[in-house]
C-alpha cells in the first residue's frame, strides 16, 4: 500500500509552490481581474512555459517532459492554490489530452510539441447554451471539412490558438480540430463571474477543421476527455478549498470579538472543522482519480466522478464560508475571498455540473454492479 | 501511488487470509447481523479469541514476550481486514483488548500484569472502560464517583453509565475522583475493578433502539486493593488518556446498510430511477469512498512507520451521519411499510429500520459529532480551545 505521492512528485510540488508563491501572488491573479484587456497573466505564463509544465504529460516525442499524469495532477493542485490567471487548464487538461487521446500520428506530431512549448494555446468548445452539453442537441456542424455554428462560453477562447469543437457530424457527432486564426473565426469576448479566467462566443463561419478521432466518435470522446480533466480539475479545486481553509483559520485566531479570538466560538469552530472534513474527503477521492488516470483503470469513469463531485462541493464550501467567516471584510473588493469563490463557482461548472456527475457516477456504479 | 501490498504485506495477508479460513465462514449476507441470541454469540467470541491467541493473531503488535506477534500497526491493519471478510465475533473483546488491557501493560505492576493480561488475551475474562457518568458525558473529567483510601483497600462510591459490556464483563478499568480539593483533572486515579465484587450493581439501560448494550453500574462501599491502582494517586487523567488514545488505533468496521446496500435495495424495488434519490446516492458514495481512501492513506503512513492523525474523527462523523441518512431515505421509499420493524414480514430483514433506530446512538457513543469538530478544530486546525470556567478551581468549589 501507498497511496500517496512519491518524494519525487513531492519534490516537484515544492518546487512548484516555491515559484507560484513568489511569482504568482493574488497580486497578479487581480491584474487580471482588474483589466478588461487582459486575457491572462503574461509573464506568469511564459515563466510556466519556460519551465516546461505545459509538457508535463507530454511525451518526449512530442517535445514534452514526459512524466506522468500524477505529476500533472501535482502541479495542477499547485495552480489550484495560486489562482493561476493562465491558460492552463484548456490547453493542457482539455486540448492536449484530447490530442493524446483521438489525435492520428500527425496530429499529435504537428500540435503537441507547440502546447509544450507555448507556442500554440488550445481550448475545448463544447457549450451552446444553458444546461449539459448533449451531442443529439448540437447545432454546430462538422460538413466537408468545414465548420459553421456557435459556441458559448468557450473558456480562454479569445487567448487561443487551437480549438477542440464537438459538433454534429452526419447522424452523429465527432472532435474536430480548429484553428482560430482564419477567416472563418469570429471571436467576442464574454464577461463572466471569473475574469481571471477569460471567456469568448466563437462562431464558425465554414472554417476549415479536420476531424480529431474517428467520424461518430464525437460524443465518447468528449466523455473520456472530461473524465481526464475532472480529475485535474479537482485537483485545482482541492488546492484552492485548502487555501480558503487556511485562510479562514488564520482569521478566526487573529479576528477578536467579544474579548476573544472568533475562533474560539463553536459556531466557527464547527463551520471550520466541516471544512476541513468535505476538504480530506475531496483530496481522497482525487487521489483515487490520480491513480485510476495514471493507471488508464477501469474505474477511471466513477473515480473521476466521485473527485470531481467531492472537490466542486468541497472549493464551494470552502469558498463560500470563508467569506462568510471574514465577516463583513470578506464581502469587500480588497479582500481576496471572492477571487477564490468566483473560482470555486468556475471549476464547478466549467466541465460539467456537480449534478451531472452525480447522475454519471451512478451510472458508472450501475454498469459495475451489473459487471 | 500503488494499492498493491508490498511483498512483505502481501505474504502476511495470504497468511492471515489462509488461518481465517481454515477456522471461520464467509461472512454471510447482511441480512444475518443481530440474529443470534447474545449467550451464544458470546461463547463463540471466547472461543475464537482463544483460537487467535494461541496462533499469535490476537494482538498482532503486542511483543511476542506478553503473547502479541511483536508485529507492525500494518499488520494489524492488515489483519483487522481480512478478519472482516469472515463471520468473526470479535465485538466483546474490542474495548478490552483494545483499551483496557494495554492500559494495564502500560501502568499494572507486574502482578497486574501477570495476573490480567493472558487470561483477556485468551478470551477468558472480558473487559468494559468505566469512565462516564450522568453528570459527566463528553466532560469526562468532571465525574463524581469517589474513592477514600482505607487500610490496604480503597473504598468506592457512585455511580457509572453507558458502560458498553457491563453485563457481561469480569473486570473494568475505573476511573474516580480521590482527591476533590484540586482542580478536576488532578484529583482522579485509575483503578481495576472486579466487575463481581460485593457492592458492584449492573443495570442495563433499555436503550431507543429496544436493545440494551449499554449499562448503569452502581458502586456502593466496593473495596479494590491499593495493588489493583493503574498509575500513582491523582495520575488518573493521564492514564484515562493513554487509554483513549489507544481507541483511537482501533479501526472500526461498517456501523450499518451503506450506500450498496442502499442501491441494491433501490435496484430491488424498483425506485433507483428517482433523480432525487441518485443525487443523494452519489453524495453518499462519495463521502464514504472518501473515507474509505482516507483510511489508505492512514495506512501509507502506518507503513511508513508514522503516527496516523485524526482520521477517526473523521470517519464517525461522515459514516454515523450517513448510516442515519441512508436508513432514513429507506424507510421513506418504503411507504407506510417502512414502518416495520418485524424482520419476518419487513424489506431486507428490517436492517434500515433497526440501523435508523440505532444511528442516534452512534453519532453520540465515543464522543458526540460536536465534541469530534471541536476535536479537528482544536487539535487539527489549532483554533483555541472551549471556554473553561472551572479549569482552575477546586473540584469540591465547583
Amino acid at each position: 500500500m501507498n497511496f500517496d505521492f512519491s518524494d519525487e512528485q513531492k519534490f516537484l510540488r515544492d518546487e512548484a509552490r516555491k515559484f507560484l508563491t513568489a511569482k504568482c501572488t493574488t497580486a497578479e491573479v487581480r491584474e487580471v481581474l482588474d483589466d478588461d484587456a487582459k486575457s491572462h497573466h503574461e509573464d506568469v505564463w511564459k515563466q510556466v512555459v519556460e519551465m516546461g509544465w505545459l509538457g508535463t504529460a507530454i511525451p518526449e516525442e512530442h517535445g514534452g517532459l514526459g512524466l506522468g499524469m500524477l505529476e500533472l495532477c501535482v502541479i495542477a493542485e499547485e495552480l489550484g492554490r495560486a489562482l493561476a490567471p493562465i491558460p492552463f487548464a484548456s490547453s493542457v487538461y482539455f486540448f492536449a489530452e484530447a490530442v493524446k487521446l483521438a489525435g492520428s500520428d500527425a496530429q499529435k506530431s504537428e500540435l503537441l510539441p507547440r502546447i509544450a512549448d507555448g507556442s500554440a494555446i488550445g481550448c475545448i468548445a463544447a457549450s451552446e447554451g444553458p444546461g449539459p452539453v448533449e451531442a443529439g442537441k448540437l447545432k454546430t456542424e462538422f460538413k466537408d471539412g468545414t465548420l459553421t455554428g456557435t459556441k458559448i462560453p468557450v473558456t480562454d477562447g479569445d487567448v487561443a490558438t487551437h480549438a477542440v469543437v464537438l459538433a454534429k457530424d452526419g447522424s452523429g457527432s465527432s472532435l474536430v480540430v480548429v484553428a482560430l486564426d482564419q477567416d472563418g473565426v469570429t471571436r467576442s469576448s464574454v464577461e463572466t463571474i471569473e475574469p481571471t479566467r477569460s471567456h469568448a462566443e466563437i462562431t464558425f463561419n465554414g472554417a476549415s477543421a479536420e476531424r480529431l478521432g474517428g467520424q461518430g466518435d464525437g460524443e465518447a470522446l468528449y466523455a473520456e476527455i472530461l473524465n481526464r480533466a475532472a480529475v485535474l480539475l479537482a485537483f485545482e479545486q482541492v488546492g484552492g478549498a485548502s487555501v480558503c481553509l487556511d485562510m479562514a483559520t488564520d482569521y478566526a485566531k487573529e479576528r477578536q470579538a467579544f474579548g476573544r479570538p472568533i475562533g474560539g466560538n463553536q459556531a466557527i469552530k464547527h463551520k471550520l472543522a466541516e471544512m476541513y472534513v468535505k476538504n480530506e474527503v475531496a483530496r481522497s477521492n482525487s487521489y483515487y482519480g490520480a491513480w485510476a488516470l495514471s493507471t488508464d483503470a477501469g474505474e477511471l469513469p466513477e473515480a473521476a466522478a466521485a473527485a470531481r463531485v467531492a472537490a466542486s462541493e468541497a472549493y464551494w464550501f470552502a469558498s463560500k464560508e470563508n467569506i462568510q467567516t471574514h465577516g463583513g471584510m470578506g464581502f469587500t473588493w480588497e479582500v481576496d475571498c471572492h477571487l477564490f469563490y468566483r473560482r470555486a463557482k468556475l471549476l464547478a461548472v466549467q466541465a460539467g455540473a456537480p449534478s451531472v456527475w452525480k447522475e454519471k457516477l451512478v451510472r458508472a456504479l450501475e454498469t459495475r454492479n451489473a459487471a | 501511488m500503488d494499492f498493491n501490498d508490498t511483498p512483505e504485506e502481501a505474504e502476511f495477508r495470504a497468511e492471515a487470509s489462509a488461518f481465517l479460513g481454515q477456522h471461520l465462514k464467509p461472512k454471510a449476507a447482511s441480512a444475518i447481523r443481530g440474529r443470534e441470541p447474545r449467550n451464544k454469540m458470546l461463547e463463540r467470541a471466547k472461543e475464537w479469541q482463544k483460537v487467535k491467541a494461541e496462533n499469535r493473531f490476537a494482538q498482532i503488535t503486542w511483543p511476542e514476550a506478553i503473547g502479541g506477534r511483536g508485529g507492525t500497526a500494518m499488520q494489524q491493519v492488515i489483519w483487522n481486514q481480512e478478519e472482516s471478510k469472515f463471520d468473526a465475533p470479535t465485538g466483546p473483546f474490542a474495548i478490552g483488548l483494545g483499551m483496557c488491557v494495554p492500559t494495564v501493560i502500560a501502568f499494572g505492576s507486574d502482578e497486574n500484569k501477570q495476573r490480567y493480561v493472558q487470561k483477556a488475551l485468551h478470551g477468558e475474562e472480558i473487559w468494559c472502560q468505566l469512565f462516564s457518568e450522568p453528570s459527566a458525558g463528553s466532560d469526562v473529567a468532571g465525574l463524581k464517583t469517589k474513592a477514600v483510601r482505607d487500610g490496604d483497600d480503597w473504598v468506592i462510591n457512585g455511580q457509572k453509565v453507558w458502560t458498553s459490556g457491563a453485563h457481561y464483563s469480569d473486570y473494568g478499568i475505573l476511573l474516580v475522583r480521590t482527591d476533590p480539593d484540586v482542580p478536576k483533572h488532578k484529583g482522579l486515579t485509575m483503578f481495576i475493578v472486579d466487575m463481581k465484587a460485593p457492592g458492584v450493581e449492573v443495570r442495563p439501560i433499555h436503550q431507543a433502539s429496544g436493545g440494551s448494550e449499554f449499562n448503569e453500574v452502581y458502586f456502593t462501599d466496593v473495596r479494590i486493593p491499593d495493588t489493583d491502582r493503574l498509575g500513582d494517586p491523582g495520575q488518573g487523567w493521564k492514564v484515562a488518556l493513554v487509554t483513549l488514545m489507544n481507541e483511537r488505533l482501533a479501526v472500526g468496521g461498517s456501523p450499518g446498510p451503506d450506500w450498496q446496500e442502499i442501491m441494491d435495495y433501490a435496484r430491488d424495488a424498483g425506485t433507483l430511477s428517482n433523480q432525487a434519490f441518485r443525487q443523494k446516492l452519489a453524495d453518499w458514495y462519495v463521502a464514504s469512498q472518501g473515507y474509505n481512501l482516507t483510511k489508505f492513506r492512514t495506512q501509507t503512513a502506518l507503513s511508513r512507520g508514522e503516527t496516523p492523525g485524526p482520521e477517526n474523527s473523521i470517519g464517525k462523523i461522515i459514516t454515523a451521519n450517513h448510516l442515519q441518512d441512508i436508513c432514513n431515505s429507506a424507510v421513506e421509499m418504503q411507504d407506510h411499510y417502512g414502518l416495520i420493524i418485524d424482520k419476518d414480514k419487513a424489506p431486507a430483514d428490517a436492517i434500515f429500520q433497526e440501523s435508523l433506530m440505532w444511528a442516534p446512538g452512534l453519532r453520540i457513543a465515543g464522543g458526540t459529532d460536536e465534541i469530534l469538530k471541536n476535536i479537528i478544530a482544536e487539535r487539527v486546525l489549532g483554533l483555541p480551545a472551549d471556554v473553561r470556567v472551572d479549569k482552575d478551581k477546586a473540584f469540591s468549589e465547583l
